[in-house]
């Protein structure tokens, strides 16, 4: 009984998931159409002024441009069903191409990211908790404000310039090396973008968790434990740090929206040929089919991992699967 | 985390008393002061530089005097092109003070009254507000930002609009929790059962109990204003040049921070203090006005 409960609550997560899909679609949709002039003049620029009447017609009638809105939306949806995410002609390459080229890229970067937060962000945490209000409880604080207060674009900024020119340790000078191609290069390059986005997400992790740690250790099966004999370390590691576990995951999930965006600038700075570079060099070199497609992937991808974290929060934690 | 309850504290008019009794809390807490007293030394150099009280136009360059270091003359140096730089970090204050204000009272505005509405009403409109919720909560902030800017035309208002339907969603899910709380609580339903309409309800007896939480998301929200703002403006997607922006004046010392770090350090500072000083004042807040503190430390 509780086991269809909970499966059934699955499936109807996955169906609002799938919902919020299609909303992001029309919205990206209505963004696309929201946008000054159309396809043919955003290609041709100025040129487009000296059309003729007829030409724009048969232009219009070539991008489908004189269908009914309801019709370009569906024909849209259905190309983007089919793989077509468009065409990008500065790169001469089609959007699906530089998308699996550039998606891999960010994901490592993020994977970094995350792992590097978690490594810094969970033991402040817990060493924060660990007596609060103490001069080591303040350092954490600050080093949480810090990394919230801190905005990328400067952390990157400063980190390069510095390093570079006073350590001359630049390896994102060069170009860009992919994990498999030349791991040490690659590894180099992701270094200080990781540190940089785990920087920014390692704050709120340590906050959630020096919140979580408190919460659980007031509670009585804590004391117990303690009663019991059981050592400290494995004290905080298993009974303590175990239970806080859901909020931090949750939190590390929730950052993953930082985390994405935050690519854009990082990647940016870096030079790393991510998604969020491409969203940017789209914008800037008015690419309007690459920005939306690419925009879209990237919801898509948050929307993806958000329902991921929901899941995996329903397996860490029984209480959930029950209620 | 959205479904707190505050503490049903009544349809009491806000006294003078009670407010001045919470400004004393905030000035007693270490964050809150600090946080108050950094916000309010950026809010008097934007005064400064709105009413033009400072001794530089931003914008006027002076070629024999490019790329001076700090002195008494020109407190942050100047830039390279003889521009003051403590004129511009102002003027980037002000200008980024004016976008993130702006943006974060349409979504305050806008997205209470979502919330209010999906929580108080339920039903269809409940379902539709949470759709678009779910739509806009589908993009990661910046990127939401970024691709709206890049449709709109560009200027202060437009970046500041498309702040603030990035923000709009946070709001709504801000305040429906609550909401739906409170309408359940005795005396909202005592004062529906006397007959006042639905809507001079949730106006007078939902609304005054939410404020403490929208406080802090205001205060919470302009700082990631003022961040977002940045973000854009350093990737070129701020307001257009020559109007100073503390991210586009960081991008622009990249190049110079070997010759000229006070071109670089001069903005960082400035924006990270901000940012600093607004979310210390959103912690102080919380820590008084947030009905979960109470009892704690």
């Amino acid at each position: 009984m509780l086991k269809t409960f909970s499966h059934n609550s699955v499936v109807r997560r996955i169906g609002a998931a799938a919902l919020t899909l299609l909303g992001v679609a029309i919205f990206v949709f209505i963004m696309l159409r929201a946008i000054p002039g159309n396809q043919i003049t955003a290609g041709l620029g100025t040129e487009a002024a000296a059309l003729t009447p007829a030409q724009k017609l048969a232009l219009e009638q070539y991008y489908g441009l004189d269908q009914p809105l309801v019709v370009q939306f569906f024909s849209w949806l259905g190309n983007l069903f089919t793989g077509n995410l468009g065409f990008s002609a500065r790169a001469q390459q089609s959007v699906l191409d530089l998308t699996v080229a550039s998606l891999p890229v960010t994901f490592e970067l993020a994977i970094f990211s995350i792992v590097l937060a978690l490594l810094i962000g969970i033991p402040l945490g817990m060493l924060s908790a660990s007596k609060p209000d103490s001069p080591r409880d303040a350092l954490g604080q600050i080093v949480g404000l810090a990394g919230l207060s801190i905005p990328a674009f400067l952390l990157a900024t400063a980190l390069l310039s510095v390093l570079a020119s006073s350590l001359g340790f630049n390896p994102n000078g060069q170009a860009f090396a992919s994990l498999f191609g030349d791991p040490l290069l690659n590894l180099q390059q992701m270094l200080l973008p990781s540190l940089v986005l785990g920087f920014g997400i390692a704050a709120p992790i340590m906050r959630t968790t020096r919140t979580a740690v408190l919460e659980v250790r007031s509670n009585d099966f804590i004391r117990t434990a303690r009663a019991k004999g059981v050592p400290p370390r494995r004290l905080q590691l298993k009974h303590v740090l175990g239970n806080a576990l859901v909020p931090i995951v949750t939190m590390t999930g929730l950052q993953f929206g930082y985390l994405l965006g935050g690519a854009v600038v990082v990647e940016q700075i870096f030079s790393l040929p991510g998604i969020g570079r491409q969203v940017l060099l789209g914008i800037q070199q008015k690419e309007y089919a690459l920005v939306q497609s690419t925009v879209l992937v990237i919801a898509l991808t948050f929307v993806i991992v958000n329902l991921l974290t929901d899941l995996t929060y329903r397996l860490i934690d029984p209480r959930v699967r029950a209620s | 985390m959205t479904d707190l309850a505050p503490a049903p504290v009544g349809p009491t008019p806000r006294t003078g008393s009670v407010a001045a009794g919470r400004f004393r809390a905030l000035l007693r807490s270490p964050s809150g002061l600090s946080g108050a007293i950094i916000v309010s030394l950026l809010v008097l150099l934007t005064f400064a530089s709105y009413f033009s009280l400072l001794s530089y136009d931003p914008i006027a360059q002076d070629p024999p005097s490019r790329l001076l270091a700090p002195s008494f003359t020109h407190l942050f140096g100047t830039d390279q092109f003889g521009r003051d730089v403590f004129s511009r970090v102002a003027a980037g204050v002000a200008n980024s003070a004016l976008i993130a204000v702006v943006a974060v009272t349409f979504a305050t505005v806008i997205g209470t009254m979502g919330g209010l509405i999906a929580g108080f009403f339920r039903g269809i409109p409940d379902v539709a507000i949470g759709g678009v919720t779910n739509v806009l909560f589908a993009f990661p902030p910046l990127l939401l930002a970024l691709a709206l800017v890049s449709v709109f035309d560009r200027n202060w208002f437009t970046i500041a609009v498309a702040i603030a339907i990035v923000y709009v969603p946070i709001f709504i899910r801000v305040t429906r929790g609550p909401v739906l709380s409170l309408r359940e609580v005795e005396y909202v339903k005592a004062a529906t059962s006397t007959g006042a309409s639905r809507i001079a309800v949730m106006m007078r007896h939902v609304l005054p109990n939410i404020t403490s939480i929208i406080i802090i998301q205001v205060t919470l929200s302009l700082s990631w204003a003022v961040l977002t703002e940045a973000s854009l403006s350093f990737l070129g997607l701020g307001a257009p040049p020559p109007t100073p922006s503390l991210g586009s004046m960081i991008f622009e010392a990249r190049t110079l921070v070997y010759i000229a770090p006070w071109t670089m350090i001069a903005p960082g500072v400035i924006v990270v203090l901000l940012v600093v000083g607004l979310n210390l004042l959103g912690d102080g807040l919380r820590d008084i006005l947030d009905p979960r503190n109470k009892g704690k430390r």
